[in-house]
């Protein structure tokens, strides 16, 4: 894929916090808030792929719907080509819509199985004023861009299997030819092999028509292959971001290093060999988020310091940045230059605990294994 | 040798449909021992679900047709009479299925529903049962088990749901556990935890464990011994370790290369299994792979029987190419470099 160059970003999101207010009782009366998405910054380059990864409920679905305004961000910023779309109303977003589509997870509950394909696709194009000879044509031509066949105009999406429903998607969400895609878990539903066929074509129409991606998955091995970076999120929070091939083989987040070390590696001996971290318990609930660092109930290296400050995130060059206060795969030397304040300093990286290349190496054993 | 529980012998499944007769399997054989995991592995539609139900007469209907035999202990479960089989669902052999949301009733509470299991099948009173239950949800690491007892399905996030389903499966301490595609629906850190589950408990209860998934990755550390299915039939079958080491037929070799995997450098395009899998209904000629195998030739018009090709006795495939000839060609489809168009 397209490295990212240099030069104002296509997209900036500030600071963002998207949060759903809880109502109880008879005056339903707001009792608390659900910190789907809490104060997360990141920017994306034109023609890169970032990769958002996480469990579920991280937020990483929230953030993509906010990005696209599916949803309105409770504070912050969402830049897209120098504009500031968070507050827009609806007529105003409008022409916007245009640019930014989304691609769904479940490609069978993201078509409507009452119409037909052409009318499927074609309806953003009806809304942005294709006339319908126009449409009929373009309709036609997206199909064959995804790889299905202009015959396919008149059928029901019920006649496709889970592949090719995902493929209309696609179709669907280039209609008005954007210029970013925020694809959410696009082939989590899918098997490997149709799964690999997927991809194939995302990287494809990137180079073709030049696109952005945002793309969100749970399983770092499909992210990895597509992203030239990676944002990863735990509890509303971004606790890690860097170039892909970087996060990969140096994580600094130890959450991070157990996402990559979850991944099942079809390969019985290194399968058997290495040690898996396997994290315990479930993502805690994001109404009454854990103090400190978010991910310090279910980390193996959790100190008191964890409990009460919330690590902030920090730069270890490279682009790398992570919010830990026991970095992994840090050396001394990037410790002492990486601050992202003058107060803050992550703590000392403990020695010995540094895992090598996850899959090759063996991770110290899980403390407690309940 | 261990105690063998399943032999499956030439098993065929047909349905009856208004567009004609869908050979959902087509001739599969297996055996399962005490102790042992056996994955079956195929895209959607090979019939490896269909295969798994059949095991326990959840497929019978008045449009469907059997073929062959299902052996469990020596006795034909096809042959079974609905009292009998009832005997055996959930007491000898319980089948754990991927979705928990769908298969958990949302208006009993989780405890009721794992005591209903061992009522059923053990005559215990309400208390016992109970209690069982607590057991059960504690042994799967259901955390405060005692009052996660009374709660919903709708309380528990997707990984619980699992694990009380599993919870449930367990409750009569069935020799065989049937899981079909129990981690599709879950995260990869969740997936990790009930495959270490599953393996767990598989000792403890001294039971085997049938594991159906699509994806081999999640096979490779706990099966002892893998098929790979394809258009209702058996295509590959061998010990784990010669599956992925030594794989005879060109889907196992495609489904292997679409994996992108993280053991290895970043591959530029990942190897894809060109088009969809063949009707049921109108299955093509020959091997059935032949119309996506990129090795096809003229020979493959002829349908090859499952057969010990390779120099290691038990390692069954369905491909007519050489040895030497296959040896050669899947190097580049599992290193991930050929990408199909």
């Amino acid at each position: 894929m397209s490295a990212a160059n240099g030069g104002d970003p296509l997209l900036d999101v500030r600071s963002v916090k998207t949060y759903f207010p809880i109502r109880k009782g008879l005056l339903q009366r707001v009792v608390g808030h659900v910190h789907a998405v809490d104060d997360v910054t990141l920017s994306v380059q034109e023609g890169e792929t970032l990769g958002l990864v996480g469990e579920s409920g991280c937020g990483k679905s929230t953030l993509g719907r906010t990005i696209v305004r599916l949803l309105e961000p409770t504070e912050g910023a969402v830049i897209f080509e120098g504009r500031d779309i968070s507050k827009l109303g609806t007529r105003k977003l409008r022409p916007l819509r245009r640019e930014m589509q989304m691609v769904f997870q479940d490609p069978y509950a993201s078509l409507n199985p009452r119409k037909r394909v052409g009318s499927i696709i074609g309806t953003p194009l009806k809304i942005h004023g294709v006339d319908k000879g126009e449409r009929r044509q373009r309709v036609q031509e997206l199909l064959e861009t995804v790889g299905l066949s202009p015959e396919h105009y008149n059928r029901f999406p019920h006649e496709f299997s889970g592949g090719q429903r995902q493929r209309i998607g696609v179709a669907r969400a280039l209609a008005l030819r954007p210029k970013l895609i925020v694809a959410d878990e696009p082939v989590s539903a899918l098997d490997v092999s149709i799964q690999s066929q997927m991809l194939n074509l995302l990287d494809d129409l990137q180079k073709e028509l030049s696109l952005t991606y945002i793309f969100i998955a749970h399983d770092l091995g499909v992210v990895r292959h597509v992203s030239n970076r990676i944002a990863v999120m735990y509890l509303g929070k971004l606790v890690e971001l860097s170039p892909a091939e970087e996060l990969y083989q140096r994580p600094i987040m130890p959450y991070t290093e157990a996402l990559l070390s979850a991944v099942p590696i079809p390969d019985p001996d290194l399968s058997k060999e290495r040690e898996r971290i396997v994290l315990q318990g479930d993502v805690p609930s994001p109404i009454n988020p854990p103090s400190g660092c978010r991910f310090h109930p279910r980390c193996r290296y959790m100190t008191d310091i964890c409990k009460e400050v919330e690590p902030p995130l920090t730069h270890y060059g490279k682009g790398h940045y992570a919010a830990c206060h026991h970095p992994l795969n840090v050396d001394k030397e990037t410790l002492a230059r990486a601050t992202v304040s003058d107060r803050y300093t992550p703590a000392a990286a403990d020695e010995g605990v540094k895992p090598e290349e996850p899959g090759k190496g063996k991770a110290s054993p899980i403390p407690d294994s309940g | 040798m261990a105690e063998r529980l399943i032999e499956v012998k030439g098993l065929k499944v047909q349905f009856a449909t208004e567009d004609g007769i869908v050979r959902a399997v087509d001739g599969v054989d297996f055996q399962l021992s005490r102790g042992e995991v056996l994955g079956i592995v195929g895209e959607s539609g090979s019939g490896k679900s269909v295969t798994a139900m059949t095991l326990l007469g959840l497929t019978r209907d008045r449009n469907t047709d059997f073929e062959g035999e299902v052996l469990y202990k020596g006795r034909n479960v096809l042959a079974m009479n609905e009292d009998e089989l009832q005997d055996v669902r959930g007491n000898e052999m319980s089948m754990i299925f991927q979705d928990p949301m769908t298969s958990l009733n949302p208006v009993y509470t989780i405890g009721a529903q794992i005591s209903e299991a061992i009522q059923v099948h053990e005559r215990a009173d309400k208390t016992t049962a109970r209690r069982r239950a607590i057991d059960l949800l504690k042994q799967v690491g259901i955390p405060n088990a005692d009052d996660r007892v009374d709660n919903y399905p709708h309380e528990f996030s997707g990984g619980m749901r699992q694990r009380a389903m599993i919870a449930m499966a367990l409750a009569c301490n069935p020799d065989v556990l049937i899981a079909d595609e129990p981690t599709t629906a879950l995260d990869v850190t969740i997936q990790a935890q009930i495959i270490e589950l599953i393996d767990r408990l598989k000792d403890e209860f001294n039971s085997a464990v049938i594991l159906i998934t699509h994806d081999l990755g999640v096979v490779a550390e706990i099966a002892d011994e893998i098929i790979v299915m394809y258009a209702g039939r058996v295509v590959e079958r061998a010990s784990t370790r010669d599956l992925f080491y030594d794989p005879q037929m060109p889907y196992t070799w495609g489904l292997l290369g679409s994996i992108p995997r993280l053991d290895r450098p970043k591959q530029d395009r990942l190897h894809s299994i060109k088009g969809t899998p063949p009707s049921l209904i109108r299955a093509p000629r020959g091997c059935k792979f032949r119309p996506r195998c990129p090795h096809a030739f003229d020979k493959c018009m002829e349908e090859p029987m499952l057969e010990n090709r390779v120099e290691t006795p038990g390692h069954l495939d369905r491909c007519w190419l050489s040895v030497a000839e296959k040896r050669q060609l899947r190097e580049k489809t599992l290193s991930g470099e050929e990408a199909a168009a």
